[in-house]
């Protein structure tokens, strides 16, 4: 039978030239002055000499500089509030029992306020232990608290990382959704289940 | 004042001095490595980072040593010392400025010792190296470090064979084997580096491999050899390795600078022994040329991709010993012309 004749690899029947093994397809072999890989070597220097003196270092620093987050992101928390400054939150303590990580604590209260039986006296949230994981958000069927693309902070003792009520209510411009990516994801007031919701906000 | 402890503070002037480079070189790598990759190196400790050598060693000094329970404990204790050692001796013979002269005509060379063997005792002295890396990988009793010390040790005598062909070539045409010799028949003739172009090359080469550094770190690569001779010390004795490896930087780049970048010398400047600021003049342009010789070594080691252990071996046999008697051939036909 005859062989297939081989279209593709033109190297195919190079039987007289010898090349190194391992070198890649269609390489030759090396000239003389290519083999002392002295003019690699000084073409390589100059690389590295450009990205040392031409290009600029992109390193963010980070808890100086804020690094860039997607509208997406999952960041810190905030607890949302209506028009008259009083938190949404009824403190049904759903978000305290889905959170894997038990991060909040929430010390629920009669209300001031006649159209809500219960309130927050205490919300905190452990950024520490929290995974970022917006169960909570997902839980809540108030839409009181939410996650927002804010970049997580560091501080240096682990007090400063328990977030309380009224760091939670200002830790993030309130109308964020509205700035940020054009209003991308719920609308405001809306009832949460079925409504756009969880996937388009979590990846 | 008399000349003993005149030689006396110019050694400990030198020392001095000397051991000053492995921190600010420490420093230096980890800027120069972070430049080379598009990022800042170390800048939150100190202004600009210029006290991480300081928290590097204390982390050190700080750290739990851990020794493996059927480690041979007399090498295994001997081997860091003895990593360091030779590095600093062989620094003793290299010239570091201009010889300066007493009230009473006497002539001091700013060596720690002037021995008229200069470069020999270098190449005896860095011999002894391999000594310390030997010791650390057996006395270990792991498989890496065994491994590590193995090739290491077979690496540093390949190319001490390299390294002393392209010596020879500096002997040649020099005239002398005392250092400063070496170093008045480059300001007689021009610099060495003109003169004998692959000796040079190759004393480059040799000296890297001499170092255990990149593109020749197989040894110690984490990669390949989870850190080769030095994986299983920890605390001071790691420290003393790795500064060990910085020294050993210092010291070959001033034995090359010696040997082919005119020592002291820059043109311009008059020779001949004289006062004392003149030599404290020669001695920071001595050292401005080590400065620029490390920078090499840096800019080297985050440039080339490592070489294999089989290609290291061929290089240094099959490539640097015919190529180093090539050029004695060469050199002394053409000075015998």
């Amino acid at each position: 039978m005859d062989e297939p004749e081989e279209h593709a690899d033109s190297h195919a029947h190079d039987d007289d030239v010898e090349v190194a093994p391992g070198t890649p397809p269609g390489m030759g072999p090396l000239r003389w002055y290519e083999k002392i890989y002295l003019p690699e070597v000084v073409k390589g220097l100059a690389n590295t000499l450009k990205h040392m003196f031409v290009e600029e270092p992109f390193t963010t620093q980070y808890p100086e500089e804020p690094f860039p987050v997607n509208p997406r992101a999952r960041g810190e928390h905030i607890l949302k509030t209506d028009e008259q400054g009083r938190e949404k939150c009824v403190a049904c303590l759903l978000c305290e029992a889905a959170c894997p990580a038990k991060c909040i604590r929430i010390v629920p209260a009669p209300s001031p306020w006649a159209d809500r039986e219960r309130y927050p006296v205490e919300f905190e949230i452990d950024m520490l232990r929290c995974i970022y994981c917006a169960f909570c958000e997902e839980a809540c069927p108030c839409d009181a608290i939410e996650l927002t693309p804010k970049p997580y902070q560091v501080y240096g003792s682990r007090e400063e990382f328990l977030y309380k009520k009224e760091k939670l209510k200002t830790n993030f411009p309130q109308d964020w959704r509205q700035k940020v990516a054009g209003g991308y994801g719920k609308r405001e007031g809306a009832p949460f289940k079925g409504e756009q919701g969880v996937k388009g906000l979590i990846r | 004042m008399s000349p003993l402890l005149v030689h006396v503070i110019v050694a400990l002037v030198v020392f001095a001095i000397y051991f000053q480079f492995p921190p600010v070189l420490i420093y230096a790598e980890r800027k120069v490595c972070a430049r080379i990759q598009n990022r800042i190196g170390p800048n939150r400790v100190g202004p600009w980072g210029l006290l991480q050598p300081l928290a590097d060693a204390v982390k050190l000094l700080t750290k739990e040593e851990v020794v493996p329970a059927r480690a041979e404990k007399g090498l295994y204790y001997l081997a860091p010392v003895i990593a360091i050692l030779p590095a600093s001796f062989a620094f003793a013979v290299v010239p570091i400025a201009r010889p300066f002269v007493l009230g009473d005509g006497t002539v001091i060379a700013t060596q720690v010792a002037d021995l008229n063997v200069g470069i020999i005792f270098v190449l005896a002295i860095t011999s002894l190296g391999v000594y310390g890396i030997a010791f650390g990988g057996w006395s270990a009793n792991s498989k890496y470090p065994l491994l590590g010390g193995i090739r290491s040790s077979a690496q540093l005598i390949s190319y001490e064979i390299a390294m002393g062909l392209a010596i020879v070539a500096v002997v040649m045409v020099s005239g002398a084997v005392r250092m400063g010799g070496i170093v008045d028949s480059q300001i007689a003739h021009g610099w060495n580096v003109i003169r004998q172009p692959v000796a040079a090359l190759l004393f480059t080469i040799a000296m890297f491999a001499e170092n255990n550094r990149l593109p020749f770190d197989l040894p110690e690569a984490e990669a390949e050899l989870v850190g080769g001779y030095h994986t299983e010390y920890s605390g001071m004795k790691f420290a003393l390795f790795f500064m060990g490896e910085y020294m050993a930087m210092v010291t070959m780049s001033g034995v090359f600078v010696t040997l082919f970048l005119g020592g002291w010398h820059f043109p311009g400047i008059d020779p001949t022994p004289g006062s004392l600021a003149g030599t404290v003049a020669t001695g920071a342009i001595f050292f401005g040329k080590v400065s620029l010789v490390l920078f090499f070594y840096l800019w080297v080691r985050w440039t080339l991709p490592r070489l294999r252990y089989d290609q290291l071996m061929q290089l240094g046999w099959k490539a640097l010993i015919p190529i180093g008697l090539a050029n004695i051939l060469v050199t002394g036909i053409f000075g015998v012309l």
